[in-house]
């Protein structure tokens, strides 16, 4: 980018950000959460994933031209209890030494009006993947953008917790996942 | 005339919780060394709704007492023996409300919700803390060998009563047995 160009680019979110839209692109990992809630013989349980990274556009002017990808490390896992942390990285479950990441990348973004929209793509884990929608919702606080979102994962669609672990009376196959992702405009650099 | 047995319904609630807490004592030691499995989350939550049960019935079982008098001890007993057995029975019921109410806790401490049988949701009045959860683990272990080692005495002394004093107090808590004096 030429010198002029990276100007231009900044009046435009400037002038655009005033107006109240602009580019989200930088992904703020302090302030974004990535949590679950899972059950074990009907009791709620909270987790949540400590490392992920995402990448992120998303202009509220243009939202069907949005896209996102996140890439998990599956070994930060807190899933609520030490028993739990060791317990679930095993080959049964998540088999971070196989595989040490879950992917996300979307191929579609639809608003849904409002500020509510629809996010589509393909999540692997574990080595398999499953198309997956989720509905989120857009906002600007601060400067930055806000998205919230949640949906349910079917954790036997991915073979998560096969063996003695499908019996599904003592950990349910649905995990609600929650992401609250920060992003700051792209074109501001800090 | 004073009342020389217990009531059927006292009888019937000192050995339901007899067999109850025997059966949460030693399903509490085997669970807790197993490996992770579904088996032991099964156990465990059988282990907290049965614990939940015993404490529903100790508080059952201090309302009828509150409403009717244990017959009175032996004339015949000293002095020391009457304090120290009535001591000894009120040890056994704050044990019996400190134990269930210290799991709970301990749960709650644990990030663990104790939802009765699947369905109740007991409120947590604890917040998730890792160091809590683990003195409570303590603290519910040791109220727990505390009461095994009193039901071991209490015993020894219904024993005592039934074979060396040779009086009525064992036959009186037991629904099948009368000793004519
Ligand atoms: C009168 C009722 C109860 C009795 C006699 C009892 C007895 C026991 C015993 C003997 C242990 C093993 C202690 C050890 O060796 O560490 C234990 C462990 C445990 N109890 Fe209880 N318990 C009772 C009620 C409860 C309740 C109401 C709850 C929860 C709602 C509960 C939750 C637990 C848990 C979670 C453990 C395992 C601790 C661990 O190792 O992580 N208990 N109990």
């Amino acid at each position: 980018m030429t010198p002029f160009r990276i100007l231009l680019g900044t009046l435009a979110v400037a002038v655009a950000g005033s107006a109240g839209a602009a580019e989200y692109g930088q992904f703020q990992a302090d302030k974004s959460t990535l949590t679950f809630v899972s059950k074990q013989m009907g009791v709620p349980i909270d987790g949540r994933f400590r490392k992920f990274a995402v990448s992120v556009a998303f202009d509220p002017a243009r939202p069907t031209a949005a896209s996102a990808r996140l890439d998990l490390d599956l070994a930060s896992i807190d899933a609520g209890s030490k028993d739990a942390d060791d317990e679930v990285v095993g080959k049964p479950w998540l088999h971070v030494k196989v595989f040490p990441t879950a992917t996300f990348v979307s191929s579609a973004v639809r608003p849904l009006g409002g500020d509510k929209y629809e996010l589509a793509g393909k999540l692997t884990i574990k080595g398999k993947s499953q198309d997956l929608t989720a509905p989120f919702t857009f906002r600007q606080d601060g400067g930055n953008g806000v998205f919230d979102g949640a949906f349910i994962l079917k954790r036997l669609d991915f073979a998560v917790g096969d063996g003695v672990w499908s019996d599904v009376s003592t950990v349910a196959n649905e995990v609600q996942i929650k992401f609250h992702i920060v992003a700051a405009p792209a074109a501001v650099r800090k | 005339m004073p009342e020389t047995r217990y009531t059927h319904t006292a009888i019937a609630l000192h050995w339901l919780m007899a067999l109850l807490l025997i059966a949460l004592f030693s399903l509490g030691l085997y669970m807790s060394d197993l490996p992770v499995s579904p088996q032991k989350l099964k156990l465990y939550s059988w282990h907290k709704w049965a614990g939940v049960s015993a404490f529903l019935l100790v508080l059952l079982r201090l309302a009828w007492r509150i409403g009717h008098r244990p017959p009175d001890l032996p004339a015949a007993m000293p002095g020391w023996q009457k304090t120290a057995a009535q001591g000894l029975h009120h040890l056994l019921y704050l044990l019996m409300i400190a134990i269930p109410l210290s799991g709970w806790l301990m749960s709650s401490a644990k990030g663990f919700q104790t939802v009765y049988f699947g369905i109740i949701p007991l409120p947590d009045l604890l917040q998730k803390n890792k160091e809590l959860g683990e003195l409570l683990e303590l603290v519910h272990s040791s109220l727990n060998f505390t009461l095994a080692g009193l039901v071991v005495a209490h015993i020894a002394a219904a024993l005592k009563h039934h074979l060396l004093d040779r009086d009525e107090v064992l036959a009186r808590m037991l629904p099948f047995l009368t000793r004519n004096r």
